[in-house]
């Protein structure tokens, strides 16, 4: 399997990861469904489901449908205690490669680190764990086929409202 | 009530007979805290413990907690369920590390002490001593025994797949404690049909575990706090439903059939939460397909006291783990399960409804957030009390959901066990 893409698209590959950081943490959550192909899928997993074998998700969003229905929840539905997040997300590692060296398709992972901070407290890790995607390129440039977060934060926080 | 009034009462009692105002220092006191832990989760009562499909072959075992006491639900080499507790006889350590595992026997690391999956000492170290240049040096005195020096073992009781334990012998049968009732939507649940485990989520609550009992016997909030049960009528105050409780109060079952939802004003107008314009862009959010074991509501909420909700809301089945650990926070741990003939659509539809429920749920993550913000009120000022009034003062079964009667019964059983 090829596992090289050319700098243009490495590069490219970077930016949707640092896109996307940016966008959830930036409370414009609106944003978040267009990482997404139509029928792209973001699934937030602990690790012990992920690891057993079990498919049970924290959340399991089908669709950018249903990541759009999920931004309404966010925004209009789920009374919660406001807080900031922060996203540092490591460098992608690239697993593989379809296509020619500008890629259709890459299979990568990156580290992830929420911090979560409440407006009367200090900030501390809400979540940690890594992204499994599938990235394909579209028109539009690059866009998530899925976004598999498999958190090793097992024990929540209490609970988990904005995208991680 | 004046604003001065003392706010850290020296010498707390709870005024009159009734149970509709509880004081808030029933949920902030670390002495109460610890009766609590004796009276209702390591004495009287049986406690949750898991399902057998967590553990279906010999050697299969899963670590767990009663109150605060870690506990291992074991199944042996004969197909029993045993329960003891992770405390090692000799130095006390929670020897147990692993969450979930298969192991012939167990044994503790520090002086390798090892015991049966029944909980029996069978080996202890240079017990005889050690033979060195003809005489033998140390060893335990002849009068040990290791038929004195097992595991806490716990009484066990399992129905329907679901795996009970008691750290007293003398508690009465699990049926009896449950009560004709209860036990007549507990084996709606579980009727013997064989639970397939879809997994676990896990969150830290910062609020007296109380409060997640008291959530789940409150027909009140959930067509208010949850703009998913209001606008799509999964669950609010015209829906058809029932209360119904044990005769001590402590259990109870919420009942409810889905009405058509939409604009009510009688139970919508004015209510924040309500959504009229609303509507899921993915349908498979609320693809709700009945079951012929339903026998027609909807959703039944049951609280087995003190240690576990049993969830059916639609198509979605799990159980609750209330785990405590202070009097100001507990582990809520969330079994998702379904059953062995469950087609693949099904498993799909019940993985997809989970959505709405757990410590991200569309419905269930608001129900963590109030209970903190509860504890903070309760924490701010222990000498003042809530106020349990809807639907009256008293305690009996019910034929809608606008009262908070179940919670006046389990504050009444709550004074009676803590003599409060």
């Amino acid at each position: 399997m090829n596992m090289t893409i050319d700098f243009q698209t490495y590069f490219e590959l970077l930016n949707l990861y640092s896109d996307y950081a940016m966008a959830v943490d930036s409370a414009d959550w609106e944003k978040w469904p267009d990482f997404f192909v139509e029928d792209g899928t973001y699934r937030l997993q602990p690790r012990e489901n992920f690891e057993q074998g079990l498919p049970l998700c924290l959340l399991a969003l089908e669709s950018r449908a249903m990541i759009k229905d999920r931004v309404y929840g966010v925004k209009e539905t789920m009374y919660h205690d406001p807080y900031y997040q922060r996203h540092i997300v490591g460098t992608p590692r690239v697993i593989s490669v379809e296509g020619g060296r500008d890629a259709d398709t890459i299979h990568s992972e990156a580290n992830y680190v929420v911090v979560r901070t409440k407006y009367d407290g200090e900030s501390t890790v809400f979540n940690s764990g890594y992204y499994r995607d599938v990235i394909v390129r579209t028109p539009e440039g690059l866009k998530l086929q899925s976004r598999l977060c498999i958190y090793d934060t097992e024990m929540i926080p209490n609970s988990i409202i904005y995208p991680i | 009530m004046t604003g001065n009034a003392t706010v850290f009462p020296k010498d707390p009692t709870w005024e009159g007979e009734g149970s509709s105002r509880i004081p808030f220092w029933a949920y902030t006191r670390d002495d109460l805290y610890q009766q609590e832990l004796e009276r209702f989760f390591y004495s009287g009562h049986w406690c949750y413990v898991g399902l057998e499909a967590e553990i279906p072959n010999p050697g299969d075992f899963r670590r767990t907690v009663i109150g605060e006491r870690s506990v291992i639900m074991v199944r042996d080499t004969n197909g029993a369920i045993n329960v003891v507790e992770n405390v090692c006889a000799h130095r006390g350590m929670r020897f147990c590390r692993e969450r979930h595992g298969n192991r012939k026997d167990f044994f503790c690391p520090y002086h390798q002490w090892n015991y049966s999956l029944e909980g029996d000492l069978q080996g202890v170290p240079f017990r005889r001593g050690v033979k060195q240049e003809g005489k033998i040096n140390g060893g335990m005195p002849p009068e040990f025994k290791l038929e004195e020096h097992g595991l806490t073992k716990l009484k066990v009781a399992t129905r329907g797949g679901v795996v009970f334990a008691s750290f007293d012998h003398d508690v009465e049968p699990l049926e009896e404690f449950l009560g004709p009732t209860i036990l007549q939507y507990f084996d709606r649940v579980f009727n013997g049909r064989k639970l397939k485990v879809l997994g676990y989520r896990r969150q830290r609550i910062p609020g007296n575990w109380k409060l997640m009992q008291e959530n789940i016997k409150d027909p009140y909030h959930p067509g208010l706090l949850h703009t998913w049960f209001s606008t799509f009528g999964l669950w609010r105050a015209d829906n058809k439903s029932q209360l119904r409780m044990d005769e001590h109060f402590r259990h109870a079952a919420m009942i409810s059939t889905r009405g058509q939802g939409g604009k009510n004003d009688e139970v919508v107008s004015g209510v924040d939460s309500f959504k009229d314009q609303m509507k899921v862009n993915d349908p498979r959010l609320l693809d709700i397909v009945p079951e012929p074991w339903w026998n027609g509501p909807t959703a039944v909420m049951t609280t087995v006291f003190p240690s576990v909700i049993l969830q059916q809301q639609v198509n979605s089945v799990s159980t609750r783990h209330i785990q405590p650990n202070g009097h100001g926070s507990f582990d809520f741990v969330w079994t998702h399960f379904g059953f062995d003939d469950d087609s693949e659509e099904m498993t799909q539809r019940r993985l997809i409804q989970a959505n709405l429920f757990g410590p991200a749920g569309f419905v269930s993550a608001d129900d963590g957030e109030v209970i903190e913000w509860s504890q903070e009120g309760f924490e701010q000022k222990p000498a003042h009390r809530t106020v349990v009034e809807m639907g009256g003062y008293d305690i009996g079964d019910s034929e809608h959901m606008v009262t908070e009667t179940l919670i006046r019964g389990m504050y009444a059983y709550w004074r009676k066990v803590m003599g409060q």
